[in-house]
């Protein structure tokens, strides 16, 4: 096991503490750092502009993963009961996760842009004159981040649902509970470990998403991971894109941390 | 006296297995505290206990899977000391809890994967896994080339026993091996496992929590308890003349009262009741006068008589019917004694519908055993 | 649950999900087959899969996205199986440390992955001379990522096997190295493939560490994908898709009945 332990410590684990390191350093022109201690990295994180792109990042995500849940849980419901076609559903959702991230934002742009599929069919069957203006758009990013992470919300929703004693159901039928009260009072706590699993899943990659942001957005939805991704490769300003990644960082920790109070809640509860 | 049947003639030869003092702690605990005995050869030796006495601790030390504490004596197989001989290096057989067959492997490698450890001939493995599959009564045809999950639970406990049996050990450990079958499953694999006991001259070193299978079964039992051995004898004489409290409730029923010993007797003690009513009973050596001491009667060697019947003196105590329990081939009536303790009385059941028995639920009573069926106990240990 | 029948508009969200999730891809395939160079359709053609051939950039892509994808997968599947029968079978100090530096890299998004090694690459050849070739970097990095979700992956398999099997083998006589290779490994092994197959696609499929380490250097075929798509005008990008669209598909089918948990043949 040491191999594998030391190569997480010096690829993993070390450039990340450099780059916490770094994110106090002052930068040299084009790339470097340079010694010196300064905390006013972090601080840019209040001017207007950079807090403007922290607010876009997480309410976006929030509802990425609102959407994904919406869309989901109903997926993953109807493949927990759907008998001989569940191996088949299951194939069908995992399939994407398997499939190019890149193919797949390329499907959306093909389909949306002004000279895409769907505005060719519009313009061609005379409903509109000028291409809709669907890409690049928040729509457009929305698509793309749902298609993208969806997956990962109705694969942990499926599972404690399938996890999901069928005579509990029957108990609460013979106590009385109707359709909608076995729902919301068996069903659904019950499938709240998934809910909060695949919740996070869908969050996490979410915040640290630029690439559609950039290819489906253009410039209306700078993403903190776009603002990283500047930082290094076109600007230069290591110190301060190390800084905006562990502001992103510590956006994800505060995610996790909620979702490993929930399960230690919902395991002190016996569930 | 009996004459000595072959077996016991046995008992005569070196011991198999001996554990000297051996102890064993996890984590500061101890499992097993101290523990000394031998097995002979041949013997259908059983471990008995609760879970956590320490008795699966036992035999993992036996097989190989635990080594002894530090300072923490010594087991020995043909007389060597093995306390840091991997497993493989023992030549023992193992039967498991859960059978542990090799879910990857067919009936018939499961079985032949002993003997391809050992290097032995190719031709003769098909032979010999033929041959075991045959003495536990599974079609080497039929059952050789399924996956062991085609199989049912008393099956795959056939073919874990023919992977033992098939490397013709000396000795086979058995852990719980009937614990996931079936009442009746289960009795028949008892009856198999003696005859094979008896037929192939292997010592069987058989851990269970089962008190009744363990006295069906075994020439002498090993009671656990809190790390140690508690009693080590033969069937009749652990459930007929149990050492300590612990062992006369895990095995059986029984009824206890104490109180204080007024005269020491040959081969017994008179002790005297908190309620003044004076017991006889058996054992007891080394105990004096002024000592306070616990006495077991099992249940079915209790009797009961009205007030005005049977003999007086001692082991009558005066006691009312408070519920008469009906257990198909037996009767429990329960009394409540004058300090509002309680006995049972086991009796047959004589047929209830046609001649129901005259206690009932308040009536006076007094409950009478004889002193040879009383037994002093023993302190169980700390 | 069984036996009844779902409400309707259960099931129509349903449908509408998987449309949602699949039509843009059929779409992308069907028009890989249409023959104009503009959305309208023209007729049927494979002039676009003609075109790919006689791309040489394309191939060197394939080629170098395949060589660190294998060599990224061998590495961590190697080294996340070890770490795993380390976590599942030995108890030691500093173990649930150990654990959490298996997780973290599962919850930390690939940017900062990929920004956090440019950093110490650059800090290698800055201070210290060394400049490694780009493959080297992202096999690294890739290997970095991915030992964790073999390590995952083979762990559960491992603590859903039964401990007594390794104890049974050398009961029977298997030394502790036999009994690893006749009885664990054969156990492990649809966790061992499945963590590598996904270790093989996350790596065959990354653009972000690729794109942070290397810049427009080695270009690996979802760079090649990528600048295609952002300037979003030659037809070919929709054949490159759908060749990688049924290419990943048949892997994940393969694998599917290869790992499938099946009654042995003897």
């Amino acid at each position: 096991m040491l191999p594998g332990t030391v190569w997480l410590l010096a690829f993993f684990l070390i450039p990340l503490l450099f780059m916490f390191a770094a994110s106090f350093l002052k930068p040299v022109t084009y790339g470097g750092v340079d010694a010196g201690f300064t905390f006013s990295h972090y601080l840019r994180f209040f001017e207007p502009n950079n807090l403007a792109i922290l607010w876009r990042t997480v309410v976006y995500s929030l509802a990425c993963t609102a959407l994904c849940l919406l869309a989901g849980y109903p997926v993953a419901y109807v493949i927990s009961v759907a008998g001989k076609w569940k191996n088949f559903l299951v194939f069908l959702t995992v399939l994407p996760f398997w499939t190019s991230f890149i193919v797949r934002t390329f499907a959306i742009m093909f389909l949306m842009r002004d000279t895409g599929v769907i505005n060719t069919v519009l313009q061609a069957l005379g409903l509109i004159s000028e291409p809709l203006p669907l890409m690049p758009s928040v729509l457009a990013v929305m698509v793309g981040l749902v298609s993208g992470f969806l997956p990962f919300m109705v694969l942990p929703i499926y599972t404690s649902l399938e996890k999901l004693d069928p005579s509990l159901l029957e108990a609460a039928e013979v106590l009385g509970a109707r359709p909608f009260a076995r729902f919301t009072q068996v069903v659904l706590p019950l499938s709240m470990p998934g809910v909060v699993a695949g919740s996070l899943l869908v969050f996490i990659p979410s915040l640290g998403s630029f690439v559609t942001t950039d290819l489906l957005g253009g410039g209306k939805t700078v993403f903190i991971g776009n603002l990283v991704q500047n930082q290094f490769m076109k600007v230069g300003n290591w110190p301060f894109g190390s800084a905006a990644s562990f502001v992103m960082m510590s956006m994800v920790l505060v995610a996790v941390l909620y979702y490993l109070r929930r399960r230690d809640q919902a395991q002190a509860m016996g569930a | 006296m009996l004459a000595p049947s072959p077996k016991v003639a046995d008992f005569m030869a070196e011991p198999v297995v001996e554990f000297r003092n051996v102890s064993k702690s996890f984590a500061g605990q101890k499992a097993v505290r101290g523990i000394s005995f031998h097995i002979d050869q041949g013997e259908f030796f059983s471990i008995l206990g609760p879970s956590g006495c320490g008795k699966t601790t036992t035999l993992r030390l036996l097989a190989g899977f635990e080594v002894p504490d530090a300072d923490g004596g010594e087991v020995r197989i043909h007389n060597e000391v093995v306390n840091h001989r991997r497993p493989y290096e023992r030549k023992l057989a193992m039967v498991f809890q859960n059978y542990a067959l090799f879910p990857h492997l067919s009936v018939e490698r499961n079985v032949a994967f002993g003997l391809e450890q050992r290097k032995v001939p190719k031709a003769q493995i098909a032979d010999r896994v033929r041959g075991a599959l045959d003495m536990v009564r599974l079609d080497p045809k039929q059952y050789g080339p399924r996956p062991p999950a085609a199989l049912s639970g008393g099956q795959r406990q056939r073919v874990a026993l023919a992977r033992a049996l098939v490397l013709e050990p000396s000795i086979l450990l058995l852990d719980e091996p009937l614990g996931a079958l079936d009442l009746k499953l289960r009795k028949e694999m008892q009856l198999e496992l003696m005859s094979l006991n008896r037929r192939l001259g292997i010592t069987f070193v058989y851990v269970t929590h089962d008190q009744e299978e363990a006295l069906t079964m075994s020439d002498r039992i090993a009671v656990m308890d809190n790390a140690r051995v508690a009693q080590l004898a033969p069937p009749a004489e652990i459930y007929e003349r149990p050492r300590t409290a612990f062992v006369a409730k895990f095995i059986g029923e029984s009824n206890f009262c104490s109180g204080e010993v007024v005269a020491v007797e040959q081969g017994g003690l008179v002790v005297k009741r908190a309620d003044g009513n004076l017991v006889a009973a058996r054992g007891g050596d080394g105990r004096a006068i002024g000592d306070h001491v616990q006495i077991s009667v099992r249940p079915e060697r209790v009797e009961l008589a009205l007030p005005s019947e049977g003999p007086g003196g001692h082991n009558r105590l005066p006691a009312r019917v408070r519920q008469v329990v009906y257990r198909g081939e037996m009767l429990h009536v329960r009394a409540t004694l004058g300090d509002g303790s309680e006995m049972v009385a086991a009796m047959r059941n004589e047929g209830q519908l046609r001649q129901p028995v005259a206690w009932q639920a308040g009536t006076e009573c007094a409950v009478t055993f004889s002193p040879d069926d009383a037994r002093v106990l023993d302190e169980d240990p700390q | 649950m069984k036996g009844r029948a779902l409400p309707p508009w259960l099931i129509a969200i349903t449908a509408a999900v998987y449309a949602f999730l699949h039509i843009p891809l059929l779409v992308l395939v069907a028009f890989s087959f249409n023959d104009s160079k503009f959305v309208n359709w023209e007729g049927f053609t494979f002039r676009w899969y003609q075109e790919l051939m006689e791309k040489d950039a394309l191939f060197e892509a394939l080629w170098v996205s395949l060589e660190v994808g294998i060599a990224s997968t061998v590495l961590s599947a190697v080294l996340g199986t070890l770490l795993a029968m380390g976590l599942a079978r030995h108890r030691f100090a500093g173990r649930t440390v150990m654990e959490s530096l298996v997780y973290v890299p599962v919850v930390t998004p690939e940017i900062m992955v990929g920004v956090s090694l440019l950093l110490l690459f650059g800090w290698f050849r800055l201070d210290l001379g060394i400049d490694l070739p780009p493959m080297l970097k992202i096999i690294i990095a890739h290997v970095a990522f991915n030992i964790s979700f073999v390590t995952i992956v083979v762990r559960a398999r491992l603590e859903g096997m039964d401990r007594n099997l390794e104890e049974a083998a050398m009961m029977l006589g298997a030394d502790e190295i036999t009994a690893f290779w006749r009885v664990t490994v054969p156990q492990l092994w649809p966790g061992i493939l499945s963590g590598a197959l996904l270790a093989f696609t996350m790596s065959f499929d990354d653009y972000v560490i690729t794109s942070l380490l290397t810049g427009a250097g080695s270009s690996t075929l979802p760079i090649l994908v990528y600048n295609m798509a952002a300037k979003n005008i030659e037809p070919t990008i929709n054949a490159i898709s759908t060749v990688i669209l049924v290419g990943t598909t048949l892997l994940i089918y393969a694998s599917e009945r290869l790992t499938r948990d099946q009654p042995l043949k003897h």
